[in-house]
């Protein structure tokens, strides 16, 4: 909404900075920290970014051997900062006195949108949320709206949605691999991850058409059956799969460099993680057990014997272990979806919701009215409100939904695990080397599309 | 009265408006002067509810208390969970921060303040955070249009 200025028009940056002041004065308040750092960071225009510097060295000649504190800005459009992050660094010499990330690069509101959507047309737009993770989205949201209607979701349905999930996590730790290793120098094994990444596209193309953004889940179910063919691919995959996590470690886990940026790098005491609300591979990094699919089984998942990867040192290198660790343990659990999947519907039998098989619709007048009232109107979820939480590829994934009985939803909120594990950077990183702030955001493992919606 | 109740009763007696108990999910209503005190009664409580999993709120234009706030808790000794809500009022709505009992509601609470306009007293950082820091209004407000805005950023296309 900012009028534009001349004096800023072509350094967005700069811009910023100007309305982090003018928000400030228009409320008739001081600057909060986060304004003040971002107003802080860069100057209206480059003449005034020169006088500052000016200034500054000034200030440093007069006081000799003092150094001012260098205020570094990294993103929001950096190589390694995983997508649209943007980090103000307080800097003395090489090390971090102090980061301030500054999100919402890619707001798109999609909470607003889905109030103006239907509840079968919302599903669209969240999967588009944690970019990485879309199985685990629709899932949270399907599995609220669930709730909500009270509805039973047939075993096999339940089954294909632990094995999508599964698969989902395997592809987000590959690009988290991937991505990782290319931010601190690994470049080959970015090819090694794309590689089996997309022959996991693959699968999912298979199964719902998409590679990405799947809309595959539904209230109720999933879309279809899993098409022929499906499970010997996937077979195959999973056959072949653990050889290829042994490449990864052979390239990673006893590497000399990559040990070197890793061991004992971004720790925090367990308690502190927790107070901040920090979930899933980087708790348990640290040593707490909590993962969702064990302590608070959805979807079936206490049919499945699986362990829980954790560690104690809570450091980078131990949030690698614990995901490459996973990563095996989602094999196991595939295994054994392909080895008992129950034979059955794969979407619930409720009209009022679930829209009838095609074929009904050639010849039964009353699944056309069906029809034809669930893709106009929507169907209506009794009032309420209904909080489902999930463990998506980073933590904790909750979808929070508010019914007010109409076939719009009141209110969708997604509790991204990104977002919240991202506020502990800053503890993270404080006291540490430029360089080791690249593998602690790493290994949190934020995905922007999750933390910004 | 379920447990959870009774904990928040008993560490501020009167401070439990009302309980519910819908869909398998309990929800205790506080009176938003003691969300703090409730907040951490059951942190410290029993049943260690430590995890601050979430702090939002839903905007309801004709009742009363209008932006209903909901805080999910989680124990991690035994998985439970329990909805925490609260009625920040339609006028200057404001409620105080829980950053004091979870340094976790820092963004959590700056998002609502953003989208929704509930300022929260005692807050360390209180400023927008998915919003440009000079956006007028609260776009999740139930008032707020939808498609009437100007598009922003066309002219970067």
């Amino acid at each position: 909404m900012s009028t534009t200025d001349p004096r800023t028009e072509n350094f967005p940056l700069a811009a910023e900075s100007r309305e982090a002041i003018e928000a400030a004065l228009r409320e008739k308040r001081a600057l909060t920290p986060t304004e003040r750092v971002i107003a802080s960071v860069e100057a209206y225009t480059p003449q005034e970014a020169a006088e500052r510097t000016l200034a500054n060295e000034m200030l440093a000649d007069a006081r000799p051997g003092v150094r001012a504190p260098l205020l570094i800005n990294l993103g929001p459009n950096h190589p390694s900062t995983h997508g649209v992050l943007r980090l103000v660094v307080e800097l003395d010499g090489e090390v971090v006195k102090e980061v301030t990330p500054v999100i919402g690069y890619l707001h798109t509101g999609i909470e607003k949108q889905c109030e103006n959507k239907t509840w079968w047309q919302s599903v669209t737009l969240v999967t588009r949320m944690d970019y990485l993770a879309p199985f685990a989205n629709i899932k949270a949201y399907t599995m609220s709206v669930e709730k909500l209607l009270e509805m039973e979701v047939p075993a096999r349905a339940q089954w294909i949605r632990v094995l999508l999930a599964e698969l989902n996590r395997i592809a987000s730790h590959l690009v988290w691999l991937g991505t990782s290793g290319l931010e601190l120098g690994a470049m080959s094994v970015f090819f090694y991850c794309y590689r089996e990444r997309d022959e996991l596209l693959d699968l999912f193309e298979m199964v719902s058409g998409e590679r990405m953004n799947h809309r595959y889940f539904q209230v109720g179910g999933c879309a279809q059956d899993l098409p022929p063919g499906f499970i010997e691919r996937l077979q195959a995959f999973i056959d072949e799969m653990p050889r290829r996590i042994d490449e990864y470690e052979a390239l990673l886990t006893g590497n000399p460099i990559w040990k070197d940026r890793m061991k004992g790098v971004g720790v925090l005491p367990a308690e502190d993680l927790i107070a901040l609300g920090v979930t899933g591979p980087t708790l348990r990094a640290a040593g707490v057990p909590h993962d969702l699919r064990k302590t608070s089984p959805y979807s079936g998942y206490e049919h499945f014997q699986f362990e829980v990867p954790t560690a104690t040192e809570g450091d980078c290198y131990a949030r690698y272990l614990v995901r490459v660790r996973e990563m095996r343990e989602s094999l196991r659990i595939i295994q054994q979806v392909i080895d008992g999947l129950p034979e059955g519907p794969t979407i619930a039998d409720d009209r009022k919701v679930v829209l009838p098989p095609r074929e009904e619709l050639a010849w039964s007048m009353e699944a056309l009215i069906h029809h034809f009232k669930l893709v106009s109107e929507g169907f209506k979820v009794p009032a309420g409100e209904a909080y489902a939480p999930i463990e998506s590829p980073r933590g904790e994934m909750g979808c929070y939904v508010v019914s007010d009985g109409g076939p719009k939803p009141y209110r969708v909120h997604m509790r991204d695990p990104s977002f919240v594990n991202l506020q502990a950077t800053a503890p993270l990183c404080r006291g540490t080397y430029l360089a080791d702030l690249i593998a602690i955001v790493a290994t949190i493992d934020p995905v922007m599309g999750g933390v910004d919606r | 009265m379920s447990d959870v109740s009774a904990q928040i009763e008993a560490a501020s007696p009167g401070a439990v408006v009302a309980e519910f108990e819908h869909v398998g999910e309990l929800t205790v209503e506080v009176q938003k002067e003691r969300i703090v005190e409730a907040c951490r009664a059951l942190r410290d409580g029993p049943s260690q509810y430590v995890l601050l999993s979430d702090v939002t709120c839903a905007d309801f234009p004709h009742e009363p208390g209008r932006f209903r706030l909901a805080y999910q808790l989680t124990s991690l000794a035994t998985g439970a969970r329990v909805r925490l809500r609260a009625w920040a009022g339609a006028l200057d709505p404001e409620i105080e921060s829980v950053t004091s009992v979870w340094p976790g509601a820092n963004w959590m609470e700056r998002e609502v303040y953003d989208q929704f306009g509930v300022r929260f007293s005692g807050h360390p950082d209180l400023c927008r955070i998915l919003n440009p820091l000079d956006w007028e209004g609260h776009p999740l407000r139930r008032d707020y249009p939808i498609g009437g805005e100007e598009v922003q950023f066309s002219d970067a296309v």
